[in-house]
């Protein structure tokens, strides 16, 4: 590997501390040498070439960079990529295997859970998150799982008709193509309960 | 027997085709422009003014030049020495690109810095010093308009006040006649607040000057492409041959993509400078801030009635803020959009509007957000405007507006302000929607429980839109006429290309633009392949906003591909060896008359062109159509919601969403339905939590996504969506009207309506949008109307 | 969206960050979660010379109770693992009640409660319910460990008593003597957004009294607000309409609401008496007799 970079004198350079990180992507060992500045989604964009993973805002609210760290969803923009060191992770792009694209990306083609596609990849991955942990969920849990994640294009409800065929369709092939099925190798979230939920949708406490 | 390929089997109208786009996006490999990178590629980032209103007394960037990886800092004074600091905007007023002598407005680009890297662009930014004198700030039309308020545009010659334009149409004396006539007299004020479009996708660009071709290409997230050429042409002075806009895929415009950004100018002039591609990607907040918003009008609207509900006259007073420049994308002859397309679906005699712009110290913009060009402002004020009239004659709201219905027969119909609508079957949407949401029985239940001190409402909303600007007569953005066009290759083999001058951020046009060839052609969609956005190629168009690519590109499509079928005709004849009065078609195929077992498909055809053309025949299927629409179109909808308002805490929840849409042919059922769905989110989005304001110092709230309230799937409501009322597009040539804003247009109405509706008895006319709960509390509990105009209450 | 530069390290023990901590210079932030601090440093509004990533330190990433009821959290239990906590359904309504609230999903699986403790955000969620609950921060620092009690450990907006050198390490909820009940209600315009008003409240009921309570207020002031007069009136009596009426009405006047673009201080008032009196006038469903 080369890397080349501008001598801006030895004052400079010196300043800036960078990190050797190394860590899985995809199921591919990678080793990364990056400023802790580094936000992990530019490190998945700009590092790895992985654009799949979108940023579509600055404050922690639309989801559109949500990838898997060790199984749990989380917003790539929001941390580190100094803190992947030693963890696996995984986008968009690793959800299809080599012959076969996984059951969410052919549901959201299926019900027309997509326009756009800026928030898609986010959104799969989060649903994702909740198929690994609740594999026959109610659109009501749907609706919860995502909302991390803003569209401003669909009005969510192909959305949700998306994840409950990919949960169809997972429940009924539970292996695909020629993997056989393995655990994750981190539980989505530690718990012993289903994810709880608000009563109603305003959660104000107003009896129905 | 008949050999018709079967339409739906191949993808033509009508059928729900699976999306060609998704292909990519689902394997996250869309081609978005931060997705884009270049040899060479700097990144820039802007720096922006905290204030509102202020003096620039100086501005000291010798800091941001020292740090290690900065290759140039823009600023207003640099601009200005290249008459760049300045730019027309589409509406012939003129906009900062860097700010020179003031900042007009919170979040106004004051300089730029173009790195190596955006985080060391972004560091050297905060090394720009700049000082500021802060002005005095005006942030609502009134204080526009008060004696001796700040002129903010003192930039302009003549510009006396913060007036942009006095305008209006209609016919003030016969109004004023049968105001004089009425029995009852309705009135109501309110203020469709600021919001913004709010694409997930940020704006940005990728500007790459060429100096070994003199070549400029620009990557842009733009909705209009070739607008953008025209417009870089005029403003950067370079020849527009030499200038390729390329719109690679979009992640969501809904208007917010059209007019040209500061940011733009300064990659293209920081490329120019560099000779290095300079990128551009804005961050949330600089979006909201600064890019095109939407609405921000206050209506005073007055209904001249007839004791039994008949409409005699409309009269209504609009005031838009249309921030620190006038840059909207709209038809240049009417200042306010089409905002006078309000009450086209009613029948009424007469009517006068008069509208007025002013300037404020506020982001500039004011068309976008799926308006239809203030067709959102133009539906939402008439449908509050039938609710309290309804109120006001104490008649069923429903009854009201089917009385008033221009009838089935009576079109070609003359509004009141000039328009004229050609079909439509208003009256029985109306029915569909009340019988889908149980009309009779919701009413029931409604006083049942009220007397339970429960609040439960209904709200029915109607739009008509004037779709597909538009006829070159009358519309025009910069005096260049809004055609559009279609250019379709088909090859030797029968498959094709067909690119189009629009330009979809998700609209699905390489889906849907297929089927319509698939239509005309019988060639299978999936044989179709669909481009564009890339200046160098596609034929010249407006681009997509305003769902005119459906009236006007889609047309161009059908266009083009009757041309190629009447040159495959002759090819047939020949190929046949009949002469071409002998020849019938039928979807796929040519035949003979006589003997229609005799035939050849269109893919024979195609071959023929390029290897067996009769004498004197052009070799080659390709062609080329622009298509001039002859009117608009005019979609059709019926919005009816039910809520439950909590008294004690002014939340409300949706109950049911009906929507009956009419849009004429559907092209693709399955892209129409999300589109409607799209739309009907944005409604509700208003409605009840999204908007921009600011307080006293013009301080933006709602300049990110903290204070932005976008709902997420958990509080946006599930949506019943009606098809049976199908009226084709007289005029259009497949006889679709157009769907993209419909809901966005006619929906926002239905909600505060329901609320409006649940809250019946306070006597409360309105409450400014959105319905927060405190704002629907004091209605409640005060029995007052509750504005939401800015500046925002606070206690200091 | 760039952080300014900072200097970054990942220890592997509790020793190891405090030393780092010691010896980090003026200007050092511990970063457990991230999800309060890290769009704080991408907006430029904090900007740490070093970073002190807890991530790795084993041991972290409990959430258990003793055999008397004392609920021990983890300086690593992430928000998700209290959604998803059986003990907390069955054990602490007020805190089960709030767990699902806390930002969104996605911003649930990383960040952690004693992290947002430290955050010290006026209108963070969890503290108005450690402060309902009489909880305590427990901080470790070169000298040992501490326990401090979370009324004393804000000292104003985003700033908290610990020392430059000292990790909180754990929140402790003391072991209720009676049964639990209470809930935490919070107007929130969409999931994700801040409270416009929160209210947490915490019972204890031994026999037919009220033997604790504690009702703290999110949003509604510079800093979480423990309704100290509403709880009197509701401690030493049996829960009834009135005493509930009363305690709503005292913490209404406890509150120090702003009129904003959220709504008027009379209504943010207003919502804290009702939601005081909803959260109390249920029936207590999922208490357990904790003891």
């Amino acid at each position: 590997m080369t890397v080349v970079y501008e001598d801006h004198g030895d004052e400079a350079t010196s300043d800036i501390p960078v990190r050797r990180i190394k860590f899985t992507i995809n199921g591919q060992k990678m080793i990364a040498e990056v400023e802790p500045r580094l936000l992990l989604a530019h490190l998945i964009r700009r590092g790895l070439g992985l654009t799949g993973t979108h940023m579509g805002c600055d404050t922690t609210n639309c989801g559109a960079c949500t990838v898997l760290v060790d199984g749990r969803p989380v917003k790539s923009c929001t941390m580190l990529a100094v803190q992947v060191d030693g963890r696996e992770v995984g986008t968009v792009e690793g959800l299809a295997t080599a012959s076969e694209l996984h059951p969410l990306q052919e549901g959201f083609k299926e019900e027309h859970g997509l326009q756009c596609g800026f928030c898609t990849p986010g959104m799969m991955m989060a649903a994702k998150a909740l198929l690994d942990e609740n594999p026959e969920p109610s659109e009501e849990d749907v609706r919860w799982a995502l909302s991390g994640n803003l569209c401003r294009c669909t009005g969510y409800q192909n959305i949700v008709k998306s994840v409950l065929w990919a949960a169809d369709k997972l429940r009924a092939v539970p292996a695909r193509g020629d993997d056989p099925p393995e655990p994750p190798a981190h539980s989505p979230a530690r718990g012993d309960t289903p994810a709880a939920r608000p009563a109603s949708p305003t959660n104000t406490g107003q009896e129905g | 027997m008949s050999q018709a390929l079967d339409e739906i089997k191949i993808g033509g109208l009508g059928a729900s085709r699976k999306r060609v786009e998704d292909n990519r996006f689902i394997r996250g490999k869309g081609n978005y422009t931060d997705d884009i990178t270049l040899p060479g590629m700097l990144h820039m980032e802007i720096l922006r003014s905290p204030l509102a209103h202020a003096r620039i007394k100086s501005i000291d960037a010798s800091r941001a030049w020292e740090i290690p990886g900065v290759r140039l800092v823009l600023t207003g004074e640099m601009m200005a020495t290249r008459n760049l600091a300045w730019m027309p905007t589409l509406s012939y007023d003129t906009q900062a690109v860097l700010a020179t002598d003031k900042v007009r407005f919170q979040g106004q680009e004051v300089a730029c810095v173009i790195a190596d890297d955006p985080y060391i662009a972004k560091d050297a930014c905060e090394a720009i010093d700049v000082d500021y004198e802060p002005l005095p700030v005006i942030v609502n039309p009134v204080q526009a308009l008060a004696d001796g308020a700040p002129v903010i545009r003192d930039d302009k010659e003549n510009q006396a006040g913060n007036v942009i334009y006095d305008w209006e149409v209609g016919d003030a004396a016969g109004t004023e006649a049968a105001f004089a006539q009425a029995d009852v007299i309705s009135k109501l004020q309110l203020h469709y607040p600021r919001s913004h479009p709010s694409p997930i996708e940020c704006c940005g660009s990728i500007a790459d000057f060429n100096r070994a071709t003199s070549k400029l290409t620009v990557y842009m997230t733009t909705q209009a492409p070739h607008i953008i050429r025209a417009a870089v042409a005029l403003v950067a002075e370079l020849p527009e041959h030499m200038i390729r806009i390329i719109s690679p895929d979009i992640g969501g415009g809904f208007g917010n993509k059209v007019p040209v950004y500061p940011g733009y100018v300064c990659s293209i002039l920081a490329s120019i400078l560099l000779e290095r591609p300079v990128k551009w990607i804005e961050d949330k907040s600089g979006n909201l801030i600064s890019t095109h918003f939407a609405r921000d009008v206050y209506l005073d609207g007055e209904m001249a009635l007839r004791r039994d509900g008949k409409i005699l006259a409309v009269r209504m007073h609009t005031d838009a803020d249309h921030g620190a420049f006038f840059s909207d994308a709209q038809p240049s002859k009417f200042k306010i959009g089409l905002l006078h397309s309000a009450f086209a679906a009613y029948d009424i005699p007469v009517a006068h509007l008069t509208a007025r712009g002013t300037y404020s110290n506020k982001a500039p913009g004011g068309v976008a957000y799926r308006c239809s060009f203030r067709v959102t402002e133009a539906m939402f004020f008439q449908e509050r405007m039938m609710q309290a009239a309804a109120d006001d004659l104490g008649m069923d709201q429903a009854a009201f507006r089917r009385m008033n219905f221009v009838r089935d027969e009576d079109f070609p119909h003359r509004t009141p302000f000039g328009f004229l609508t050609d079909s439509g079957q208003y009256a029985k949407c109306l029915d569909v929607g009340l019988k889908a949401v149980g009309y009779e029985g919701f009413r029931k239940q409604q006083e049942e429980a009220r007397a339970k001190g429960r609040l439960l409402g209904l709200g029915i909303s109607t739009m008509t839109e004037p779709l597909g600007a538009g006829n070159s007569r009358e519309y025009d953005i910069l005096g260049i006429k809004m055609f559009d066009s279609a250019e379709l290759k088909v090859h030797m083999t029968g498959k094709a290309i067909v690119r189009t001058g629009a330009r979809g951020q998700g609209q699905g046009h390489e889906t849907t633009w297929a089927q319509i060839v698939s239509h005309e052609l019988g060639i299978p969609a999936e044989d179709i392949v669909v481009e564009e956005g890339d200046t160098d190629t596609a034929p010249f168009g407006m681009g997509t906003y305003a769902s005119r690519s459906t009236p006007v590109a889609g047309a161009a499509v059908s266009m083009v591909s009757r041309k190629i079928r009447a040159k495959a005709r002759r090819l047939a004849a020949h190929l046949l060896e009949v002469s071409e009065e002998d020849i019938e078609w039928e979807l796929g195929r040519f035949y003979v008359r006589s003997a229609p077992d005799r035939g050849v498909t269109i893919q024979e055809c195609a071959m023929a062109a390029y290897s067996n053309m009769p004498d004197g025949m052009e070799p080659g299927l390709e062609n080329t159509a622009y298509y001039d629409p002859p009117n608009l179109t005019w979609p059709f909808a019926v919005y009816i919601v039910t809520v439950e308002v909590d008294p004690e805490t002014g939340v409300w929840d949706v109950l049911n969403t009906v929507a009956v849409d009419d849009c004429g042919i559907r092209i693709n059922p399955m892209i129409v339905e999300g589109q409607i769905m799209g739309g009907l989110a944005e409604a509700y989005a208003m409605a009840n939590m999204q908007f921009i304001t600011f307080d006293a110092d013009g301080n933006c709230i709602g300049s990110n996504y903290m204070d932005y309230m976008l709902p997420t799937a958990w509080e946006t409501p599930g949506f019943e969506l009606h098809s049976e009322v199908v009226t084709p597009c007289p005029h259009h040539p497949i006889g679709a009207k157009g769907i993209g804003e419909c809901a966005t247009v006619g929906g926002p109405a239905a909600f505060v309506n329901a609320v409006m509706d649940a809250l019946s008895g306070t006597g409360v006319r309105n409450i400014d949008m959105p319905l927060l709960p405190d704002r629907v509390w004091e209605a409640i509990t005060k029995c007052r109307d509750v504005s939401g105009a800015p500046p925002v209450r606070t206690d200091d | 969206m760039y952080p300014s530069r900072f200097r970054y390290e990942a220890p592997h023990s509790l020793d190891e960050a405090i030393s780092l901590l010691r010896d980090g210079g003026d200007y050092a932030k511990v970063l457990a979660g991230g999800q309060s601090l890290v769009p704080l440093m991408k907006l430029r509004f904090a900007s740490p010379e070093l970073i002190v990533d807890i991530n790795n330190v084993p041991g972290l990433d409990y959430h258990r109770a003793d055999p008397d009821g004392t609920l021990h959290v983890g300086a690593l239990c992430r928000h998700a693992d209290m959604e998803r906590s059986a003990l907390l359904k069955t054990a602490q309504p007020t805190m089960a009640a709030a767990a699902p609230l806390i930002a969104d999903p996605i911003v649930r699986s990383r960040g952690t409660l004693v992290g947002s403790l430290c955050h010290a955000d006026p209108q963070g969620d969890w503290a108005s319910v450690v402060l309902a609950l009489g909880g305590s921060v427990v901080a470790q620092g070169p000298g040992g460990r501490r326990t401090i009690p979370l009324a004393d450990f804000v000292l104003g907006p985003f700033e908290s008593v610990l020392e430059p050198d000292e990790i909180a390490v754990e929140a402790v909820i003391p072991a209720p003597k009676g049964v639990r009940s209470g809930g935490y209600l919070k107007l929130e315009r969409r999931v994700g957004d801040f409270a416009t008003v929160g209210v947490a409240v915490a019972l204890e009921i031994s026999g037919e009294t009220v033997s604790r309570a504690g009702i703290a207020l999110t949003g509604v002031g510079g800093s979480t607000i423990a309704a100290t007069a509403a709880t009197d009136a509701l401690t030493g009596k049996p829960l009834s309409a009135e005493t509930i009426e009363q305690a709503a009405g005292l913490a209404a006047d406890a509150a120090r609401p702003r009129t904003d673009h959220r709504g008027s201080a009379e209504y943010k008032r207003h919502m804290v008496s009702t939601f005081v009196r909803r959260i109390l006038s249920r029936p207590a469903e999922t208490a357990e007799r904790a003891a």
